[in-house]
């Protein structure tokens, strides 16, 4: 394989057959066409916007994957609750019996650890601003490297640190996972809706162009802003299906302990 | 002087990824697989592909690696392999 890789061209090579023919349009003709700085962002949502909706469908069939596989919904009969006041450990072998968790009690587990209030004040103070970071990214897709992949990434693992430094139960009461699953399908729907819009207004599946009657503003900046839209779809998408994975993968598909 | 820094961090690269698929200890592989796309990432953008790059940060450096050991603490720590 390694005596394969030395027929390939040249890293940059300017006589290569990707860069005598493609290369060169992207190049000239981006800023003209889409008006977007970030040719890679114009290539991935418009020139070549079917490979990115497929590789969003990539991404939800992988979240609907983990959780058809995983998510059992049985739940545990073993309960552990912890009196704060005295510390006191109550084992509930009945599974119907439901303490009420607040300023009494606190649920726990087998491998229960004392949340480390150093841990959890970092994390709460932190996790507003990789959601800003995380939008941010969604937003300057255009203009910088980023995008919704990243971005929708960066969201979820927000997410993922507000379950690490509390516990599980804290982020599934925060979003349920009902909410994540519309979430994730309603990212892929979004990037779709966009394509598909085009063809009533007489363009091609994401000809992005076509949509300039719908959108107020400069006729020229439609293609930037079809592609925002895409990247957005692609952002909730992403988030949405990265908290799913975690969620199924750490819980065992119970949602109730874990990490 | 001039530094080779591509072929330094390829060097690591390399180095990770030996020392990923020989390490008996799971969550130590989880580890080093993160390192593993840290480098890469590196080399990303060392290379001028600065989109590919944050895809790596984000995704292999960060998400993976805490997939992975999400998936080491419910299953075992320890790898079953004799081969090293």
């Amino acid at each position: 394989m390694l005596y394969g890789t030395a027929d390939f061209p040249d890293w940059g090579d300017p006589s290569s057959p990707a860069s005598t023919h493609l290369s060169d349009y992207y190049i000239e003709k981006t800023i003209e066409d889409t008006q977007v700085p970030n040719i890679v962002t114009s290539v991935l949502a418009d020139y070549r916007g079917f490979d990115t909706m497929f590789e969003t469908a990539v991404i939800f069939t992988a979240g609907l994957a983990c959780f058809l596989l995983l998510r059992d919904f049985r739940g545990k009969k073993e309960r552990f609750y912890r009196h704060k006041p005295t510390g006191v450990i109550l084992h509930i072998k009945d599974g119907k019996k439901i303490l009420a968790v607040g300023k009494e009690f606190e649920h726990m587990d087998k491998d229960w650890v004392p949340s480390d209030l150093i841990i959890k004040t970092v994390c709460r103070i932190l996790i507003p601003f990789i959601q800003i970071y995380a939008m941010y990214v969604v937003a300057h897709g255009d203009f910088s490297p980023g995008g919704g992949f990243q971005g929708g990434v960066i969201f979820g693992s927000s997410l993922i640190l507000l379950a690490i430094s509390y516990d599980l139960k804290t982020l599934v009461k925060r979003i349920k996972e009902k909410v994540l699953g519309i979430f994730a399908a309603l990212g892929v729907l979004i990037y779709v809706g966009i394509a598909a819009i085009c063809m009533p207004m007489g363009g091609n599946f994401l000809d992005y162009s076509k949509l300039a009657p719908l959108v107020p503003g400069d006729p020229h900046h439609v293609r930037a802003l079809g592609m925002l839209g895409v990247e957005i779809g692609v952002g909730f998408a992403v988030m949405a299906v990265m908290a799913i994975i975690y969620i199924n993968i750490v819980s065992e598909g119970r949602h109730d302990e874990g990490l | 002087m001039y530094w080779p820094i591509d072929l330094i961090v390829l060097t690591f690269v390399i180095l990770c990824a030996i020392a990923a698929i020989s390490v008996k200890d799971l969550l130590g592989t989880a580890i080093l697989f993160g390192a593993y796309s840290f480098m890469m990432c590196l080399l990303w953008a060392v290379m001028g592909a600065v989109d590919v790059a944050f895809t790596e940060a984000s995704v292999g450096a960060g998400v993976s690696t805490v997939f992975f050991v999400a998936a080491v603490f419910r299953t075992s720590r320890r790898t079953k392999d004799s081969n090293f």
